[in-house]
């Protein structure tokens, strides 16, 4: 898959020393068995993609190694040195930087102050600005990114976040570098940047350790793939062995035939009309028409107003200008709450921040918008709402050992599906999804998409945000392009192509409308 | 497995009935005394031993202090005696002196007395020692035989008597009452400081309403009434403008609360004119403190009930879900249709009626309207939550729990109080404790949410 790979044949007998050995490692949590006898090799200069489900075991594996967990069994080398690596400081000195998804960067203090945050030799000591300012562009020139190292972290965009992350560990002297999804909040072109870094650091000698549900991106990147499941050890295999569709069938066990699932669906009358929907700069002048029992899917790159666009229609900003349409009567939406009423509901993109109170049991999640249905005398009827709630549990396969369990312990495709259970409930008649299988693996996907069909089969109108384009193509029965807060064009989705999508997008095609 | 999960949780959400009860043994093991019982039913079982030991030919004579409880004691004693055959020469409720008197005149009209009846107090008395009923013996014939029956004492700690524990449940009911409303607002992750000021507000708002429109000294218990739903609705109303410039401008709860904190302590001053109290003149001003029901205090009556409305609401009710969810996650419960604002003003209403309901009472414990009541309340009634289990952090939290953290806090100052531990220590105790109990709620975290994969 990757071509630049120089390791091609590492069962050789040229194959050099390890840079990590991860051997039998194990790890059991109160009822879970987290990690079962997983070996982990990592060699100098390679890519190594770690795959699985969400819950397969990754982040456990990789917290072991930044000593946040310890391991019950197993032993890690470094450089064929066994170390003990019982602490995130342990793990920092034995030369390995981990970039986790939420960054630990503190956004009042500039990048050259994160970046040797916590490396003053006491906390009494002098700081050299100067020297440090010096060593942060040599470093940024290393990743090949320039960032100025006196910028606050708070003003930098995600991706200049993330390399000052990458800096971060890179003077710390890592020669191993673990990276969290890493592009899962990156635009396209960010990606792309980042893909340089990767091979630049491949360049370099360093050992990477990618995870990632983006199966384009070990294509593009991966020099070898780990894949975990349920814990397992499932093997590390060549990239260029492997296709994606064997990929997959390894991370779920099973082989899927399809990324997509195939449907035909009658459309129906139009169900939501909204005209000139404007707020800000971020949204301006948006019109758009979504029927009974289709699928509308809004494309665009990240910042192009799609989120907001939506949130306007849900009532969660208020829009400057524009009106709202369902099923021909006019609506006037100030709250979240009037949208629901009427029966428009909202999956954030940020489910964990914005879509569930992970705190608080599912059933709980569920019941939050529904509390009417079991109220009776004033009082909430608990077996009511839990006989409510066990229904979907069964029809939509929800993961859970009941209605008791906390949110924040579900997986993200269970999350998703609690999420959308409780709109369900509320008998949503428009529903917006945006991003849905962010951060969600592989074969709950393919369940999100099998549940989104078939509430377009039931008539309801479903309108789609996705920044991933096979997404949007597999799935949309028309797809609405947003660039700059304005509406690029309308496509019908029969042999659209990603590059048409993308042309409106980036704005290098001029407005159309089919 | 799943046994030991229900145990944890078990232990999580009412660990702190332990401490309690904990405590409460700590206390009464160090607070073990002599009890001499003083109650009419000890007086009856006095006299049934007495007749039974050495038959109903007796000639009693009872003796008791000139209390109404003593009365009591007495005529319980006298009715008893009677009963059970025996001749009660006398009553004599008084002093030693007036009990010489009389034991010199039944000594001259030589009526014979085998027993004085009477209880521990009165035993001691010298003119009962046995030097004394000797020297009188010996001038009376009628007195030679004279002994003391009273009822035998027996060893019970001092803090588990009916009245000490009635006394700590009256006594910081109205920090009990303010914490409902506590528990409420740092639920939703905020913190109401205002509540020690409104409660003074409250008290000093019933003394001047009453004395300059609801008529004064002839203020009828209707207007006291009116006077009270007055000063309650005054503190509700500042509880709503807590609430709306809390949601309506994002200012932090601390800040808003700390100047409603301020303004309502300045004004309960400025409307008593600087006076330490407003005497309030209305005769039924009283009633509502010291009325009571079945024997117990209608303060600690009222708290129970409102703790019980407090519990069902928070658990039973959809306004209380929406509570936990603003708590634990405001903009998710907003985009599932959560009135946010709404909730938000609600609760710091809810706060501050409270806060009122404890000053109405303060005003009608002492029949005063004064501006100092309450003073660093605000402090106690957190802590009340705090110590119930309550995370400042918002999200969590249980009404229960604030019922026993609020016992928890009283039992501690009484005990102290008992112990004759001076008021500086006792703020240090109180401090320290506080802190152990945030303590073991990040402890208890731990155990119960070990760190996920």
């Amino acid at each position: 898959m990757a071509e630049d790979s120089s390791l091609d044949n590492l069962d050789g007998p040229n194959r050099p020393q390890p840079l990590l050995e991860m051997s039998n490692v194990s790890k059991s949590f109160p009822g879970v068995r987290a990690l079962a006898d997983v070996s982990l090799t990592l060699y100098p200069g390679e890519v190594l993609a770690l795959l699985g489900e969400n819950g397969a075991g990754k982040s456990t594996l990789i917290k072991t190694l930044g000593g946040v967990h310890t391991p019950d069994a197993g032993t890690i080398s470094i450089e064929g040195q066994p170390i003990q690596i019982d602490s995130p400081t342990a793990s920092q000195q034995a030369g390995v930087g981990i970039i986790y998804q939420e960054f630990n960067l503190i956004p009042g203090l500039t990048a050259r102050e994160n970046i040797f945050l916590g490396q003053e030799a006491s906390a009494f000591s002098w700081i050299g600005k100067k020297q440090e300012h010096e060593q942060a562009e040599e470093l940024f020139s290393r990743i090949g990114v320039p960032v100025n190292p006196d910028a606050l972290c708070r003003d930098l965009t995600i991706a200049q976040q993330q390399v000052v992350e990458i800096a971060k560990a890179l003077a710390l002297k890592a020669r191993i570098v673990v990276m969290d999804e890493p592009s899962a909040a990156l635009t396209p072109r960010e990606v792309e940047g980042l893909y340089q870094i990767v091979d630049e650091l491949r360049r370099q000698g360093i050992g990477i350790i990618y995870i990632s549900h983006r199966l384009d991106e070990i294509d593009r990147l991966a020099d070898r793939i780990m894949v975990l499941r349920d814990g397992q050890d499932i093997g590390t295999r060549d990239a260029n062995s492997l296709t994606r569709d064997e990929v997959i069938e390894l991370m779920v066990g099973r082989s899927l035939d399809n990324e997509f699932p195939d449907e035909t669906r009658p459309v129906g009358e139009v169900r939501l009309e909204v005209t000139n929907l404007s707020r800000g700069k971020a949204v301006q002048d948006v019109s758009f028409k979504v029927h009974g029992g289709e699928i509308l899917g809004v494309a665009g790159l990240v910042g192009a107003g799609r989120t907001e666009a939506v949130r306007l229609l849900f009532g969660a900003d208020r829009p400057d200008s524009g009106s709202v349409f369902l099923d021909g009567e006019q609506l006037q939406i100030w709250t979240p709450r009037q949208a629901i009423a009427k029966g428009i509901c909202l999956l954030t993109e940020d489910r964990k921040g914005q879509g569930l109170i992970l705190g608080q049991t599912v059933q709980e999640n569920f019941g939050l918008p529904n509390l009417r249905d079991f109220v009776s005398g004033g009082l909430i009827r608990k077996s009511t709402e839990t006989a409510a709630f066990d229904r979907y549990i069964e029809q939509m396969q929800i993961k859970v050992t009941g209605g008791g369990q906390v949110a924040e312990t579900l997986s993200g495709g269970n999350q998703q599906k609690v999420v959308l259970a409780k709109w369900l409930q509320r008998n949503a008649e428009v529903i917006i999804f945006d991003e849905p299988t962010r951060g969600i693996d592989v074969g709950a996907k393919y369940e999100i998409y099998l549940l989104m069909n078939e509430l377009a089969r039931q008539g309801k109108a479903i309108i789609m945000i996705s920044s991933e384009l096979p997404e949007v193509l597999g799935m949309s029965d028309r797809i609405l392009v947003m660039h700059e807060g304005k509406v690029a064009g309308c496509l019908v989705n029969d042999e659209v192509s990603q590059e048409d999508v993308m042309k409106l997008a980036t704005g290098t095609k001029d407005t159309v409308s089919v | 497995m799943k046994k030991q999960k229900y145990i944890r949780v078990f232990l999580v959400d009412y660990g702190m009935v332990f401490v309690l009860m904990a405590l409460c043994i700590l206390i009464s093991v160090l607070t073990i005394s002599d009890m001499h019982p003083e109650d009419p039913a000890a007086a009856r079982s006095l006299a049934r031993s007495l007749v039974k030991e050495v038959g109903s030919d007796i000639n009693v004579l009872v003796v008791a202090r000139k209390t109404s409880a003593d009365e009591a004691y007495a005529t319980a004693l006298q009715d008893e005696l009677e009963a059970g055959g025996a001749h009660v020469v006398a009553v004599e409720l008084g002093t030693p002196a007036t009990l010489r008197t009389r034991l010199e005149l039944l000594g001259q009209q030589d009526e014979r007395v085998d027993f004085v009846a009477t209880h521990d107090f009165s035993s001691k008395w010298r003119v009962l020692s046995s030097e004394s009923r000797q020297e009188m013996a010996s001038l009376y014939p009628a007195l030679s035989k004279l002994k003391i029956a009273k009822p035998p004492s027996y060893r019970w700690p001092t803090f588990l008597t009916a009245n000490n524990l009635i006394g700590i449940l009256n006594q910081n009911a109205p920090i009990a009452i303010m914490a409902i409303g506590m528990t409420l607002v740092i639920i939703t992750a905020g913190i109401d400081l205002s509540v020690g000021s409104l409660m003074a507000l409250a008290a000093v708002v019933t003394a001047k309403s009453l004395e300059s429109y609801l008529g004064g000294e002839e203020a009828s218990g209707l207007s006291v009434a009116f006077a009270f739903l007055i000063a309650m609705g005054v503190c509700a109303l500042a509880g709503v403008f807590a609430g709306v410039i809390v949601t309506a401008f994002k200012v932090p709860p601390f800040v808003v609360t700390l100047g409603l904190m301020m303004v309502a302590r300045g004004m309960s001053y400025i409307l008593a004119g600087g006076a330490d109290a407003v005497k309030i003149e209305a005769e039924s001003i009283g009633t509502l403190y010291s009325s009571s029901v079945l024997g117990i205090p209608s303060q600690i009556v009222l708290m129970v009930v409102l703790f019980i409305v407090a519990h069902i609401v928070m658990n039973h009710t959809a306004f209380g879900r929406y509570v936990y969810a603003v708590g634990g996650n405001e903009t998710a419960a907003r985009l599932s249709g959560v009135p946010v604002v709404a909730v938000l003003i609600a609760v710091y209403a809810i706060c501050g009626l409270a806060a009122g309901l404890a000053g109405v009472l303060d005003a009608s414990h002492f029949g005063t309207g004064r501006p100092k009541a309450g003073e660093f309340y605000e402090l106690q009634v957190i802590a009340a939550v705090v110590v119930g289990g309550t995370s400042l952090m918002g999200g969590e939290g249980k009404i229960f729990g604030t019922f026993i953290g609020a016992l928890i806090l009283g039992v501690i100052q009484n005990g102290l109080n008992m112990a004759g531990v001076d008021s500086y220590s006792q703020m240090v105790i109180y401090g320290a404790l506080i802190l152990v109990a945030v303590l073991i709620d990040q402890l208890k975290k731990k155990v119960v949410k070990p760190a996920s994969s």
